[in-house]
């Protein structure tokens, strides 16, 4: 057997679900919430300042029974831009994917302006995003760019 | 153009906006008219605005048009707590068109999205005012006969100064030079310079007015703020440097004029005004026809 395989997981395995990997240790909360798995019923493991070759230290989520749509899982490229998507399948690999930033963020992100309308009244966010290297999220309202350091999640 | 809401400068492409320049040449032909006799138009100013809303409703009353409206929030529904969207679905049943401004930036964007009929954006916070640069582009092209290949001053406050911002992107279409002159605190922001770049267009920075002003075809100063400087020794200084006097235009090109949006305050001397380079006020003047050649345009009957 591979070596690699052998090597103890500090996360229990999962039978079906996604694992969500190499996120930055203080974005995995930020993944839950974005994920609206603070709600989700099934098991969701997860943990947090693990060591990582590539990164020092890395948190990782895993989520049971739980496929999520591409849409959905790039929504937190906002926080996690190189986390690597695992779906598993019977204890097994099914198919390794990396997050990408979306062209267009609705409803997660709060626009950092407090004079921005969807700050003031019923309606949700959109941003178009003008960077996704550096992340300039710019409001479809306000036109005001929020970047990484104003970026306040919903 | 019909039906079509103008919120933000970019709404309209270089060609509608030349178009709406055109129509408003033929309005300050023949500004009294009844072609708006049937029609209802909402001017609804939830902060008070004396020469934008005037100008508006000027422009409306010229054309025989009727309005409803109110000129600031504190005697309405809003004051009892009524949400913007509930305003902007009731007003959509009484009027064929929306003239807004409102001190929440967005809130044009989302009025647009909530009426079933048009919204002019009249200034919202400060995001845009797109009205103003149309009057801006109609004073320019009409003083240079071309909006091509000029060369633009601005000065004054280009940091916080939303008619700067939307004229400098505007003006992006048409080749322009751009002469930027302001206070080290309150240079044009990268945001804006992003779109002069992008269009491969050249742009020098001053600090001061003197060299700039043989060189310009116009000259479009802005009012500095005093609430814009922690240190009001500073502000006493730089009030003196941004201040144009009769003197100063002697050397300028024939064909050299002064815009400013107004209200000023000391920024452009009195003595000034009684100079053929000075424009300003012809310029707010301009800001009727261009705004009833925006109204019928989007109405479908112009």
């Amino acid at each position: 057997m591979d070596n690699k395989k052998v090597k103890e997981l500090k996360v229990s395995a999962i039978e079906n679900g996604t694992v969500i990997d190499h996120i930055p240790s203080n974005a995995v909360f930020k993944v839950i919430r974005i994920l609206k798995l603070e709600a989700f019923e099934n098991m969701v493991l997860f943990a947090t300042n693990l060591e990582s070759k590539k990164y020092g230290k890395k948190g990782i989520v895993k989520v049971s029974n739980k496929f999520f749509a591409p849409e959905e899982l790039n929504k937190i490229a906002l926080v996690a831009p190189l986390a690597s998507v695992i779906e598993i399948r019977d204890f097994q690999v099914r198919s390794k994917t990396i997050v990408e930033i979306p062209d267009k963020i609705k409803g997660i992100v709060k626009c950092f302006n407090p004079n921005c309308v969807t700050n003031k009244e019923e309606v949700s966010a959109i941003f178009v995003v003008a960077d996704k290297e550096t992340i300039r999220l710019k409001c479809h309202y306000c036109e005001k760019i929020t970047t990484r350091e104003t970026m306040e999640f919903r | 153009m019909k039906n079509k809401s103008l919120v933000s400068i970019n709404d309209y492409t270089k060609d509608e906006q030349l178009r709406i320049l055109d129509l408003a040449e033929k309005f300050e032909k023949k500004p009294v008219q009844t072609i708006l006799k049937d029609h209802v138009i909402a001017s609804l100013f939830f902060e008070p605005s004396t020469r934008t809303r005037l100008s508006f409703e000027s422009a409306v009353n010229r054309l025989g048009g009727k309005i409803v409206g109110f000129s600031e929030a504190s005697n309405t529904s809003i004051k009892k707590g009524e949400s913007l969207r509930d305003t902007i679905l009731t007003v959509a049943n009484y009027s064929d068109l929306i003239i807004m401004r409102n001190p929440i930036e967005g809130s044009a964007r989302f009025a647009s999205e909530l009426s079933h009929v048009p919204i002019i954006n009249a200034g919202d916070g400060a995001n845009q005012h797109p009205t103003q640069t149309l009057l801006d582009l109609y004073s320019i092209k009409k003083t240079q006969g071309t909006l091509d290949n000029l060369h633009i001053a601005m000065v004054g406050d280009l940091k916080y100064g939303r008619t700067i911002h939307s004229l400098v992107i505007a003006l992006c279409n048409f080749n322009t030079t751009f002469h930027l002159v302001s206070p080290v605190e309150l240079k044009l922001p990268s945001s804006v310079k992003m779109h002069i770049k992008e269009n491969k267009l050249a742009y020098h920075q001053y600090t001061e007015m003197d060299e700039v002003l043989p060189k310009a075809d116009i000259l479009y100063m802005t009012r500095i703020q005093q609430e814009r400087f922690s240190d009001p020794l500073e502000y006493e200084r730089i009030k003196n440097v941004y201040n144009l006097h009769h003197d100063m235009i002697l050397n300028t090109k024939d064909n050299f004029r002064v815009l400013h949006p107004l209200p000023r305050v000391s920024e452009i001397n009195i003595n000034v005004d009684k100079s053929p380079k000075a424009y300003y006020f012809e310029q707010a003047l301009n800001g009727v026809f261009v705004r009833q050649a925006l109204i019928t345009s989007i109405l479908g009957i112009a």
